[in-house]
C-alpha cells in the first residue's frame, strides 16, 4: 500500500479523490438513499483496492559503498530462511570466494505468519531463527568460514537493508527453496532485491530433500 | 537531520536507526495523521450513533427545529479546497525556485483559511442552538469544532511557513517545512470534505 500523504503532491491528489469520491455518493444519495449506499459500497471498494493494490514503482535503489575491509578479502551477505544450511549454499560460497579470504554474514529473516506479525507475537518466529542460525553458523564454521550472523526482519527485503546498516559486503547470496516450493520466489523477492540494492546477487536454490536423500 | 532524498543521495546505505523509504519527518507527520484519524474516527462515531439512534425517534435529521447552513458551509468547503490550490502552488514553487510563488502561495493559503475559520465563527453565532440542546447540537460543534481548531494548528503552521519563506529560508533543495505543512493542510482539506458530506449534505 502506498501512503497517500507520502509527499505535498501526494497529498494533494488524495485531496481530490476524496472529492471525487464524495462527489459521487452525494449525487447518487440525492437521486435514491438506496443508491447513495450502493455508490459507497462499491466506490469503497475500488478505493480500497486501489490504496492497497498500487506498489511504488519509484522507490529508488539502495546504494553501497564499497567494503570497508582489507582488499584481499571477499564478503559475502546471504539472506535464506530454511535452506541456510543446505549443501549447495556452501558449494556456492566457497566458489564465489575462489580462494580469498572470505567473510560471510548471515541473516536468517524471523519468518511468521501474517496474523502473528501483526500481533506482534514474533518470540516463537524469533527463536526458529536464532535455532537455523546457530546451526548455519556452525556448519560454516566447520567447514573453515569466518562467519558472523543475526535474525533478521521477516520481510527479507528489510532485513537485507538492515545487514547493509553494519555489514557491507561485495556480494549477496539469496537462498531459496525450488520454484513451487518457495514462498519468496512467489513474492518475487529476488527481483526486487536485485532492483532494489546495487550489489551482485546470486540466487542459489536449495532442495532440502534431495540433499536429505 | 538526514532528508529522503540525502540519504539516497550519498553512496552507501541509510545512518542506522533511519529508514532510506521514508525520512523521520515524512514518517513522523504520517503517524501524526494516522493518530489524528483515529481521533476524527471517535467523534464520527459519536454522530453516526447519535443519528441512527435519533432518526427512529421521529424520523427526521436534523431534528425538527435544526437547521444546517449547507450553502454556507458549502462556500467554505470551496475556501478551503481553493486553499489546497494555493498551498500546492507555494509548493510547487519552491522546489522550481521560484521564492515570490511560494511568497505568493502561502500569503493566499493563510487568508483563505482565516477566512475559513471567520466564516465559520460567524457561523457559529447564527445558526440559532448551542452545544447544550439535544445530542445532535454536541455531536454538530463537536464534529465541526475539532476540524476548526485542526484548521487553527493548520494556520499557525502556515503562519510560521510564511514568515520563514520571507526570511529566505527556502530554497530548491531544502523546503522541508513547506512539504510536512502543506501535507497537514490537504489532511486537514480531505477532514472537512468527509464533515461537510456527512454533517451538512446526508
Amino acid at each position: 500500500m502506498k501512503n497517500p500523504f507520502r509527499s505535498e503532491q501526494d497529498a494533494f491528489r488524495f485531496v481530490w479523490l476524496t472529492i471525487g469520491y464524495f462527489a459521487l455518493i452525494v449525487i447518487g444519495a440525492l437521486i435514491n438513499t438506496w443508491l447513495g449506499v450502493a455508490v459507497f459500497v462499491v466506490v469503497t471498494a475500488v478505493a480500497l483496492w486501489w490504496l492497497l493494490a498500487r506498489t511504488d514503482a519509484r522507490e529508488p535503489p539502495v546504494r553501497q559503498t564499497p567494503a570497508a575491509s582489507p582488499p584481499e578479502e571477499h564478503r559475502i551477505l546471504v539472506v535464506a530462511n530454511e535452506t541456510v544450511g543446505g549443501a549447495e549454499l556452501l558449494g556456492v560460497i566457497r566458489e564465489h570466494a575462489g580462494g580469498r579470504p572470505v567473510r560471510v554474514f548471515v541473516v536468517c529473516p524471523a519468518l511468521n505468519s501474517p496474523l502473528k506479525h501483526w500481533v506482534s507475537d514474533e518470540d516463537g518466529a524469533r527463536s526458529a531463527a536464532q535455532a537455523r542460525l546457530d546451526q548455519s553458523l556452525t556448519g560454516m564454521r566447520a567447514a573453515g568460514l569466518d562467519a558472523e550472523g543475526e535474525i533478521g526482519d521477516g520481510d527479507p527485503i528489510q532485513a537485507i537493508e538492515d545487514a547493509l546498516r553494519t555489514f557491507q559486503p561485495d556480494e549477496l547470496i539469496l537462498s531459496t527453496h525450488p520454484a513451487g516450493r518457495s514462498h519468496w520466489l512467489e513474492r518475487g523477492v529476488v527481483e526486487k532485491a536485485r532492483e532494489r540494492f546495487d550489489l551482485p546477487l546470486t540466487h542459489v536454490i536449495v532442495d532440502l530433500d534431495a540433499d536429505r536423500r | 537531520m538526514t532528508t529522503f532524498d540525502e540519504a539516497h543521495e550519498h553512496h552507501g546505505p541509510p545512518p542506522i536507526h533511519y529508514s532510506s523509504r521514508v525520512s523521520p519527518a515524512t514518517l513522523g507527520m504520517f503517524l501524526f495523521i494516522a493518530s489524528e484519524i483515529m481521533l476524527f474516527g471517535s467523534f464520527f462515531t459519536v454522530y453516526f450513533f447519535d443519528r441512527v439512534v435519533n432518526h427512529g425517534v421521529n424520523g427526521h435529521w436534523p431534528p425538527t427545529g435544526f437547521h444546517r447552513p449547507a450553502f454556507v458551509a458549502g462556500i467554505n468547503t470551496l475556501i478551503l479546497v481553493t486553499s489546497s490550490f494555493t498551498m500546492h502552488w507555494a509548493d510547487t514553487s519552491i522546489k522550481k525556485g521560484n521564492r515570490a510563488g511560494l511568497r505568493a502561495g502561502l500569503v493566499l493559503t493563510v487568508l483563505l483559511g482565516l477566512t475559513f475559520l471567520l466564516t465559520q465563527v460567524i457561523e457559529y453565532h447564527r445558526l440559532g442552538f448551542n452545544t447544550s440542546d439535544t445530542s445532535f447540537a454536541a455531536t454538530f460543534f463537536g464534529l465541526t469544532g475539532l476540524h476548526g481548531a485542526h484548521v487553527l494548528v493548520g494556520l499557525t503552521i502556515l503562519t510560521v511557513m510564511m514568515v520563514r519563506a520571507f526570511r529566505g529560508h527556502f530554497s530548491p533543495e531544502h523546503h522541508h517545512g513547506v512539504e510536512i505543512g502543506g501535507i497537514y493542510w490537504h489532511f486537514v482539506d480531505v477532514m472537512w470534505i468527509v464533515v461537510y458530506v456527512t454533517v451538512y449534505l446526508l
